[in-house]
C-alpha cells in the first residue's frame, strides 16, 4: 500500500518539482468553484447576520456595534419563548402527518404498485401540484374553508351543521392543514426513494419466517426506511421552522411562528433585531437535526 | 416417515396473464431426496420452485406435502423453507437476530431465540459470528447463514433458488459438499434450482429437466444422464453429442464414442479441433451433414496414437451406448 503510492510521488518530485506542485495545485483549483460560490452564497450572509445581530438600532436608523441588546431583549421577553414553542408545535404536528400520510403514499407506491410504469406516472401525479407556486396552492385553500366556503356550504347542505365552522379558516388547523399540503412531498421522496432500494426478496423472507404483513412492517421495512424517514423529517422540520407565508396568509396573521417574528422586525427596519432572531432560529435548527442525526446515521443514504 | 412426507406436483400450472411460465406439470419427489430442477433461465424451473414456497400464486393444479394440499397455504405453514439466490438476510440484523427471526416472530422468548439460532449457527460452522451484520460477511459465510435461518423453522423440504450461482467457482465446490452433507444429515428433503448440469449432477438423487415450461425428462440422476430422453436434455446435460442418423437421431456419450481407421466405422469424419483438458483430450470432428461431433479420449490412449488436425478418422460406438431420441 505505502510502497505503490510513494513511488509515483517520489518519482514525480525527483523527475521535476514543479509537475509535484502543480499536481498539488490542481487538487485546490478542483475544490475552488464550489468553494467559492458557498463562500459568497452561503459562509458571507451568514457571517453577515451573525455581525449585524450584534448592532444597535434607533428607530429611523443602524449603527455599527458589539452589544448584546438584541439578545438580551430576545431573551427577556416571553413573546419570545411562545413563538419558538409556536413555530416548535407547527413543525411537531406537520411532521407527524406529513411522515404518516408519506410513508403510506411511499409505501402504496414502493411495495403495492407492481409495474414501474404505474410507479412513476403516479409518482408524477404527487409532483403536479408542485407546478403551480407554493402561494397559490395555499390561497386556493381560502375559498374551500372559508366561512362562507365549499367546505361549510357543503356541511351545512347535508346538515352536518348549522353554523359555519369558524375555526376551518386562519386558524391553526388551516396553517397546519396548508403546511402538509405543501410539505408531504417532501417525506414521499426520500421515504419512496429508500423503500425502492429494499430487496423485495427480503420481504418474502420475512413471510418465509412467519411474519404477519404488521410484523413485516415493523420489523423489517420501517427498520430499513429509517434514513428515509430522516431525511423527509430534515426536509420538512426544517421547511416548516423557516416557514413565514403560510402561517401569514392562512393564520390570517392571527398566529406568530418565529419567520413572522423576523418578518415584523424587516417591516420595520430593526434588522439586528431580525438578524439576532435568525440567528437564534438557525441554532434552533441545527440543535433539531443534531438531535435526530443521533439516532439515525443518514451516511449510507447520502 | 418416508412416504407421508413425499412432495407432489399435480398438473401444477403457472400462467402469468397470457404467458405460461409452466405447463401442468406432474411430479413426485420422494421424502428425503436432494432433487434437482434443471434448465435454461425462463423454462419455468424457478417458477415453480416459488409455487412450492408459497411466494408466488398457482395458476392452477396442486401442489401436495405429505398428501396434504398445500397449494394455497401461507408460505410459514407449508413445511417449507427457502433458501434465497441473492441469500436475503436482512440486513439490519446480525446474524443471531437473522437465524433467530423466524422463532421472534412466532414470539419465543429472547433467551430460547438466542440458544436456539446459536446451535443453527453451530449447524452451518458459524457459531464465531453471531455479532456480525450480513454485510461484514464473505458470500459464503452468508449463504451459511441463510440456510441456517431456513432451517431453523425446522421445514421438511427446503427450497433452495441457485444458491450457489453467486459464489465464486472454488467456493461453489465447497459448498456444493457442504449442502449434500447437510442433507444426508437432515434426512429431509431438498429441492434445489439451478441452471448448471455440473452441479445438480453432483448433488441431485433425482434430476427434473425442464425446458419451455415442461419437464422434459425427470428420474433418477444416473438414469437421466445415461439416457437422455430428447436432444435437448442430452444437449442441456452436456458431455452428449447428437448426431442425426438415416434411422432418427441418437444421442451418444462422448466418452463411448471411438474413434479409430475409417474403413468399416460407423461415420467418417475429419479432426477439426483437439483440446487438451489434462486427463482427456476433447477431439472435435466434422460429419457428413455438417454435424460436429466431440470424441473424449483419456490422455494415454490419445498420445499413445496421436491423431492430427485434419484427419479423417472413423468413428463406432456400441450399440447400446446409442440411445434413440424423441423428436
Amino acid at each position: 500500500m505505502t510502497d505503490s503510492s510513494a513511488t509515483p510521488s517520489t518519482a514525480a518530485s525527483a523527475g521535476s518539482p514543479r509537475f509535484a506542485l502543480s499536481s498539488h495545485l490542481t487538487g485546490w483549483l478542483m475544490a475552488a468553484p464550489l468553494a467559492l460560490v458557498l463562500t459568497v452564497f452561503l459562509v458571507a450572509p451568514i457571517v453577515m447576520i451573525v455581525v449585524v445581530s450584534f448592532w444597535g438600532a434607533t428607530e429611523f436608523s443602524i449603527y455599527p456595534a458589539f452589544q448584546f441588546d438584541n439578545y438580551e431583549f430576545l431573551f427577556g421577553s416571553d413573546v419570545t419563548y411562545r413563538v419558538f414553542f409556536n413555530t416548535l408545535k407547527y413543525a411537531a404536528i406537520t411532521w407527524v402527518f406529513a411522515l404518516l400520510i408519506g410513508f403510506t403514499v411511499a409505501y402504496f407506491l414502493a411495495f403495492h404498485v407492481r409495474t414501474q410504469t404505474w410507479q412513476i406516472a403516479l409518482f408524477l401525479l404527487c409532483t403536479i401540484p408542485f407546478w403551480t407556486s407554493n402561494i397559490i396552492r395555499m390561497i386556493s385553500w381560502i375559498p374551500f374553508l372559508g366561512r362562507n366556503g365549499l367546505a361549510n356550504s357543503t356541511l351545512i347542505s347535508w346538515g352536518v351543521i348549522d353554523e359555519p365552522l369558524e375555526w376551518l379558516l386562519f386558524s391553526d388547523f388551516s396553517v397546519i392543514l396548508a403546511f402538509v399540503h405543501l410539505y408531504t412531498l417532501f417525506m414521499v421522496v426520500p421515504i419512496f426513494n429508500t423503500m425502492m432500494r429494499i430487496d423485495k426478496s427480503l420481504i418474502e423472507a420475512a413471510a418465509d419466517a412467519g411474519a404477519t404483513g404488521w410484523q413485516t412492517l415493523t420489523h423489517v421495512i420501517i427498520p430499513l426506511t429509517k434514513p428515509g424517514i430522516m431525511i423527509g423529517t430534515i426536509f420538512v422540520v426544517t421547511l416548516v421552522m423557516g416557514d413565514f407565508i403560510t402561517v401569514r396568509f392562512m393564520s390570517g396573521s392571527q398566529s406568530a411562528n418565529v419567520g413572522r417574528m423576523i418578518q415584523n422586525d424587516i417591516g420595520l427596519l430593526q434588522y439586528p433585531s431580525a438578524a439576532a432572531t435568525a440567528v437564534i432560529l438557525l441554532v434552533t435548527v441545527l440543535m433539531v437535526i443534531g438531535l435526530m442525526l443521533r439516532f439515525v446515521d443518514i451516511r449510507k443514504e447520502l | 416417515m418416508t412416504r407421508e412426507l413425499d412432495v407432489e406436483f399435480v398438473s401444477l400450472t403457472k400462467r402469468y396473464g397470457e404467458t405460461l411460465a409452466v405447463d401442468a406439470i406432474n411430479y413426485h419427489f420422494h421424502a428425503g431426496t436432494y432433487a434437482c430442477l434443471l434448465g435454461p433461465s425462463g423454462c419455468g424451473k424457478s417458477s415453480t420452485l416459488r409455487m412450492v414456497a408459497g411466494h408466488e400464486s398457482v395458476s392452477s393444479g396442486s401442489i401436495l406435502l405429505g398428501g396434504r394440499d398445500i397449494s394455497h397455504l401461507p408460505p410459514a405453514r407449508r413445511g417449507t423453507a427457502m433458501m434465497f439466490q441473492n441469500y436475503a438476510l436482512f440486513p439490519h440484523l446480525s446474524v443471531t437476530e437473522n437465524v433467530g427471526f423466524s422463532l421472534k416472530m412466532r414470539g419465543v422468548e429472547a433467551a430460547k431465540r438466542a440458544k436456539r439460532a446459536g446451535e443453527m449457527l453451530e449447524l452451518v460452522d458459524m457459531s464465531a459470528y453471531g455479532d456480525r451484520l450480513p454485510a461484514q460477511l464473505s458470500g459464503g459465510q452468508q449463504q451459511r447463514v441463510a440456510l441456517a435461518r431456513a432451517l431453523i423453522t425446522e421445514p421438511q423440504v427446503l427450497l433452495l433458488d441457485e444458491p450457489l450461482s453467486a459464489l465464486d467457482p472454488f467456493l461453489r465446490i465447497r459448498m456444493r459438499a457442504e449442502l449434500k452433507r447437510l442433507q444426508r444429515e437432515l434426512g429431509i428433503t431438498f429441492i434445489h434450482v439451478t441452471h448448471g448440469q455440473d452441479e445438480a449432477l453432483a448433488l441431485a438423487d433425482e434430476i427434473v429437466v425442464m425446458n419451455d415450461a415442461k419437464i422434459e425428462q425427470a428420474g433418477k440422476t444416473r438414469a437421466v444422464f445415461d439416457a437422455p430422453a430428447t436432444a435437448f436434455v442430452a444437449r442441456f446435460l452436456g458431455s452428449h453429442n447428437v448426431i442425426a442418423l438415416p434411422d432418427g437421431p441418437v444421442a451418444i456419450r462422448s466418452d463411448a464414442l471411438q474413434l479409430g481407421a475409417t474403413k468399416d466405422a460407423r461415420l467418417e469424419g475429419r479432426i477439426t479441433n483437439i483440446e487438451y483438458q489434462g486427463t482427456h483430450v476433447a477431439l472435435t470432428a466434422a460429419i457428413a451433414g455438417d454435424q460436429e461431433v466431440t470424441a473424449l479420449m483419456s490422455d494415454r490412449d490419445f498420445f499413445g496414437a496421436p491423431k492430427e488436425l485434419g484427419e479423417a478418422v472413423g468413428l463406432d460406438w456400441e450399440g447400446q451406448d446409442a440411445h434413440a431420441l424423441r423428436a
